[in-house]
C-alpha cells in the first residue's frame, strides 16, 4: 500500500437500494490509516450494509468505495483476493462454517492462503483464541457453543491473518460486560500497537468510550453526526441526546 | 367478473417471459457451475478430507434405501412381465427380461431418483443454509474458493457413489426377480439365472463388460453429475432464511429429477438407436 496522505477507505456518495427501500443515501466518509471509526445508529438503518460494501461484499447502486486505493467496483478478482488477505472482517452473527469444528474455523484461512505447516497453524490459532479468551474448545462445533463465544471465535477468525484493517460488525453483541470490556481494549491496542485501521459498529457507549477515535451516527442512509468520541458521549447533539437516552449503556 | 393479477394477456406474457428467464438464468447457473468444478478437479487431492466425507454421507447413508427399492423393482418387473410370458409359455425369457431392464433402465434411474431425493435435497439444504447464515460470505471474504471448497468433493462423490450404487441396485433387482419368478411363477431358480447370465454376455465391442452394463453405468454417472450440480446450484443461490433453504430443496430435488428422466431419454437413443 502507498504512503500518501489519501485515506485508506473511503465512501463516496454510496446509495444503495433495496426493492423500494433506499438504505443508503449518498452516504460519504473517510477513514484514515491508523484511525478507528465507530459508527451507531438505529437498528436496521444500514451499518452492516455499509460494511458489506467496504469489503466488497456488496456494490453499491451509484457512488464509489474506495480501499487501499482500489475502486472495489472495477477491482480485478486477483487484487480482490490480495487485499482481502490484509483485511480482517468479523461478521454480526460470527458467521463460522457450521460444519467446522472451531479449531477449523480459525485455521480455515491459513489453510487455504498459507503454506504454514500444520505445527504452525496450530499455534497461531491458539494464541488467537487465547487473545479472545477461548481454551480448549478446538474440537467444540459451532452449534454447541454459545452466541458470545461464536461471536469469539469469528473474532479470532477475523484476527488470524494479522490483517492491515479490521471490520467489525458490532464485536461486544452477546458478550458478558467483563469480556466486552476486554475485546473493547483488544480492539484498541490492535490499532496502537499494530497500526491497524478499522471500523467498530456498536451499540454500547463503552465501546465508544475505550475504542473510538471518532464516531459517525448512520440515520436513514446518511450521516447526522459526525463528531470525536468525548463530543458524542457528551451528547451536545439534540439527536444523539435522544438516541443515547433510547440506548442507555 | 373476476380480474386477478395475470389475468390480461400482456401480463401473463410477462410472467412467463420472466420464468422463461429464470429458467435460462438457473440453467446457465448449473453449466457455469459444473465448468468451474472441471477446472478445479485436480484441488480433489487437496479436498480429498471432504471429498471421503461426502462419500460416506452418499453412499452409507442410501445403501439400504438403494437396496429395498432395488429389490422390489426386481420383484415388480419379473411379476409383470412373468405373468405375460407364462402366457405364451415363454417363462424362460424371465431372467433375461429382468436382467436387461435392470442394467439399462431400472437400476440407473432408480439409483438416481433416489439420490435425488435423499442426497441432492440434503446438499442444497446444507449449502443453502450456509448462503443464508452469511457463511458463503464468509467464504468469500476470508478469499476460499467456494466452488473448489464445497462442490468438488460433492460432485465427486456422486460421480463415483451413483455407478458403484447402481451396481448393487441392479443385483438385488435381479435376485429380486428371480424370487418371484420362483415363488409365483414356477420358474426354477436356475432356469432363471441361466438366462440372466446369458443376458449378459452379449458381446461387444468396446469392453469386456456388456453394452447393458455399461451403458447404464453411464448413465448412472450422469445423473450423479446432474444431481449435484443442480443441488449445488441452488444452495449457492439461495437467500431468504429458512424459507429460501426451503424452496431451494424443493427446487433442486424436482429439478433434478426432471433432468434426470430428460437426458435419459437422449441417452438411451444414444446408446441403442443404430
Ligand atoms: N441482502 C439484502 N436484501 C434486502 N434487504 C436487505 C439486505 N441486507 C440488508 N437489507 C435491509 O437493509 C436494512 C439495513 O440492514 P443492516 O443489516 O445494515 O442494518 P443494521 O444497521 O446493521 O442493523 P442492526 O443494528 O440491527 O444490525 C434492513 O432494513 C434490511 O432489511
Ligand atoms: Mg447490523
Amino acid at each position: 500500500m502507498k504512503e500518501t496522505t489519501e485515506p485508506l477507505i473511503r465512501f463516496e456518495k454510496v446509495t444503495k437500494t433495496f426493492g423500494s427501500k433506499r438504505i443508503l443515501n449518498e452516504l460519504s466518509f473517510d477513514v484514515s490509516k491508523g484511525e478507528t471509526l465507530v459508527i451507531m445508529g438505529p437498528s436496521g438503518t444500514g451499518k452492516s450494509v455499509t460494511l458489506r460494501h467496504a469489503i466488497g461484499l456488496m456494490q453499491p447502486d451509484s457512488g464509489r468505495v474506495v480501499v487501499a486505493g482500489h475502486d472495489m467496483s472495477t477491482i480485478s478478482r486477483k487484487d480482490l483476493a490480495e487485499l482481502r488477505t490484509k483485511v480482517g472482517y468479523l461478521f454480526q452473527e460470527g458467521a463460522l462454517i457450521n460444519w467446522m469444528s472451531v479449531g477449523d474455523n480459525v485455521a480455515l484461512p491459513l489453510r487455504e492462503n498459507t503454506d504454514f505447516d500444520e505445527d504452525e497453524i496450530r499455534a497461531r490459532v491458539e494464541q488467537k483464541l487465547e487473545l479472545v479468551h477461548l481454551k480448549d474448545v478446538w474440537e467444540r462445533m459451532p452449534s454447541d457453543i454459545s452466541g458470545g463465544m461464536r461471536k469469539r471465535v469469528g473474532l479470532a477468525r477475523a484476527l488470524i491473518t494479522d490483517p492491515e484493517i479490521i471490520f467489525y460488525d458490532e464485536p461486544n453483541a452477546g458478550l458478558d460486560p467483563e469480556i466486552s470490556m476486554s475485546v473493547n481494549h483488544l480492539i484498541r491496542e490492535l490499532a496502537d500497537s499494530l497500526g491497524i485501521t478499522s471500523i467498530v459498529i456498536t451499540h454500547l457507549l463503552s465501546c465508544v468510550r475505550v475504542v473510538a477515535d471518532r464516531v459517525i451516527m448512520l440515520e436513514a442512509g446518511d450521516i447526522v453526526v459526525d463528531t470525536t468520541p468525548a463530543e458524542f458521549i457528551a451528547a451536545n447533539h439534540p439527536r444523539v441526546k435522544q438516541f443515547l437516552g433510547e440506548f442507555a449503556d | 367478473m373476476y380480474t386477478g393479477e395475470g389475468n390480461t394477456a400482456g401480463e401473463r406474457l410477462m410472467s412467463f417471459r420472466e420464468s422463461f428467464v429464470s429458467v435460462c438464468v438457473s440453467v446457465g447457473h448449473i453449466v457455469e457451475l459444473f465448468l468451474q468444478v472441471v477446472l478445479r478437479l485436480p484441488h480433489v487431492w487437496k479436498r480429498r478430507e471432504s471429498t471421503a466425507a461426502q462419500l460416506y454421507g452418499a453412499s452409507v447413508q442410501v445403501l439400504h434405501v438403494v437396496l429395498l427399492v432395488g429389490f422390489f423393482i426386481g420383484m415388480v418387473v419379473s411379476l409383470q412381465t412373468g405373468i405375460e410370458l407364462s402366457g405364451i409359455g415363454q417363462q424362460d425369457q424371465i431372467g433375461t427380461i429382468v436382467t436387461v431392464s435392470m442394467a439399462r433402465e431400472m437400476g440407473p434411474f432408480i439409483t438416481g431418483i433416489i439420490i435425488a431425493a435423499t442426497v441432492g435435497s440434503a446438499m442444497a439444504a446444507e449449502i443453502g443454509t450456509m448462503a443464508v447464515s452469511e457463511e458463503l460470505a464468509a467464504l468469500e471474504v476470508l478469499s476460499v474458493d467456494r466452488v473448489s471448497f464445497l462442490v468438488v468433493p460433492r460432485l465427486v462423490a456422486l460421480a463415483v457413489m451413483c455407478p458403484l450404487l447402481t451396481v448393487f441396485c441392479d443385483a438385488v433387482g435381479v435376485i429380486g426377480g428371480g424370487f418371484v419368478a420362483e415363488a409365483q411363477l414356477n420358474v426354477g431358480l436356475e432356469l432363471y439365472y441361466d438366462s440372466a447370465v446369458s443376458a449378459l454376455q452379449t458381446p461387444t465391442e468396446i469392453f469386456a463388460l456388456p453394452k447393458d452394463v455399461y451403458s447404464g453405468l453411464f448413465k448412472s454417472f450422469v445423473f450423479g453429475l446432474i444431481v449435484a450440480c443442480i443441488a449445488c446450484s441452488a444452495g449457492l443461490r439461495a437467500s431468504g432464511g429458512a424459507l429460501g433453504v426451503g424452496s431451494a430443496t424443493r427446487q433442486a430435488v424436482r429439478d433434478s429429477i426432471i433432468w434426470i428422466i430428460i437426458s435419459n431419454y437422449f441417452m438411451t437413443l444414444f446408446f441403442y438407436q443404430s
